[in-house]
């Protein structure tokens, strides 16, 4: 039989690709959750998972390295960058399980099904411009608003983190093919 | 590009994030067995294809995902109204005068 090895989507986390005025870099390992459910489900994965989840559809909220986004009427991202060690994220999944017990709910877990990239620097919004339709300008899209959207030919959540950084969540067969079209972006943006 | 307004986001968001899903307000019998061939046939292939307003289904697809209704005008691709699935179909006349205002 032969042998199975976890091929990395994107280059080692920590190695950022340097573009004119904006940063790439791929993101650590993280565990990821889709949660579908009532507001029963809500407020038992919320304690569980130690970040009361957002209300607002296409906000995020966050609590240290766990963070809650709301993508659609009844259903929530749930993202733990603090999984590394060994069964972290088996615990989380017995975590919410437990809490969400009879309420009835749907959760899925995709950590492995999608990959982050951090887009940060003076001209990330434009950068990521280049490629997404909406308007990232900081009224209409302002930190802390997380939505689907498409980039380019591929589907993405976007999240923004800062006032000139972002977050994008990619599944992983179509991360090369965004971190590739961000960095010929980055290149071509010469600030002024 | 067209903005679309989704009911749900309660944002005008660009038209590459939905999808068509044909007419709305079409609704399917309760008991298909029971329903006379010509009457089936009528709603299995028959649309009101209009030159004017039309009361159609879309679906935030790259969004929330949900489906809702939408009344969109065939020829000038103005979009006059979007409303949650399960509301009641709006008076297209009313919303016409409105927007000719």
């Amino acid at each position: 039989m032969p042998e199975i090895a976890r091929r990395p989507a994107l280059p080692a986390p920590g190695e950022p690709f340097p573009g004119v005025a904006v940063t790439l870099a791929p993101l650590p390992a993280a565990a990821r959750f889709v949660l579908r459910g009532d507001l029963a489900a809500v407020a038992a994965a919320g304690n569980a998972f130690g970040v009361a989840l957002p209300s607002r559809i296409n906000t995020a909220s966050t609590l240290g390295a766990r963070s809650a986004l709301m993508l659609g009427p009844d259903e929530w991202l749930l993202v733990a960058d603090d999984t590394s060690a060994p069964d972290a994220t088996w615990a989380l999944v017995r975590a919410l399980e437990s809490a969400l017990g009879t309420v009835p709910h749907s959760l899925v877990d995709v950590s492995h099904r999608q990959t982050a990239i951090r887009v940060e620097g003076h001209e990330a919004a434009l950068t990521l411009n280049a490629a997404v339709p909406l308007d990232l300008c900081e009224e209409a899209f302002p930190v802390g608003m997380a939505t689907r959207t498409i980039c380019e030919k591929a589907e993405i959540v976007l999240w923004r983190t800062g006032p000139r950084a972002f977050r994008v969540e990619v599944w992983r067969s179509f991360a090369p093919y965004v971190m590739d079209l961000l960095s010929a972006v980055s290149q071509e943006n010469v600030p002024d | 590009m067209l903005l679309i307004r989704c009911p749900y986001c309660q944002t005008d968001r660009p038209e590459l994030e939905f999808r068509y899903g044909g007419e709305a307000h079409v609704s399917r019998a309760q008991d298909p067995s029971s329903v006379p061939d010509a009457a089936w046939a009528e709603f299995l292939y028959m649309r009101t294809n209009p030159k004017g307003f039309h009361v159609e289904r879309w679906r935030h697809t790259h969004g929330c995902g949900r489906f809702f209704n939408a009344v969109r005008h065939t020829v000038t691709d103005r979009f006059l109204a979007t409303y949650r699935a399960g509301e009641p179909k709006p008076d297209l006349e009313a919303l016409a005068r409105e927007a000719a205002r």
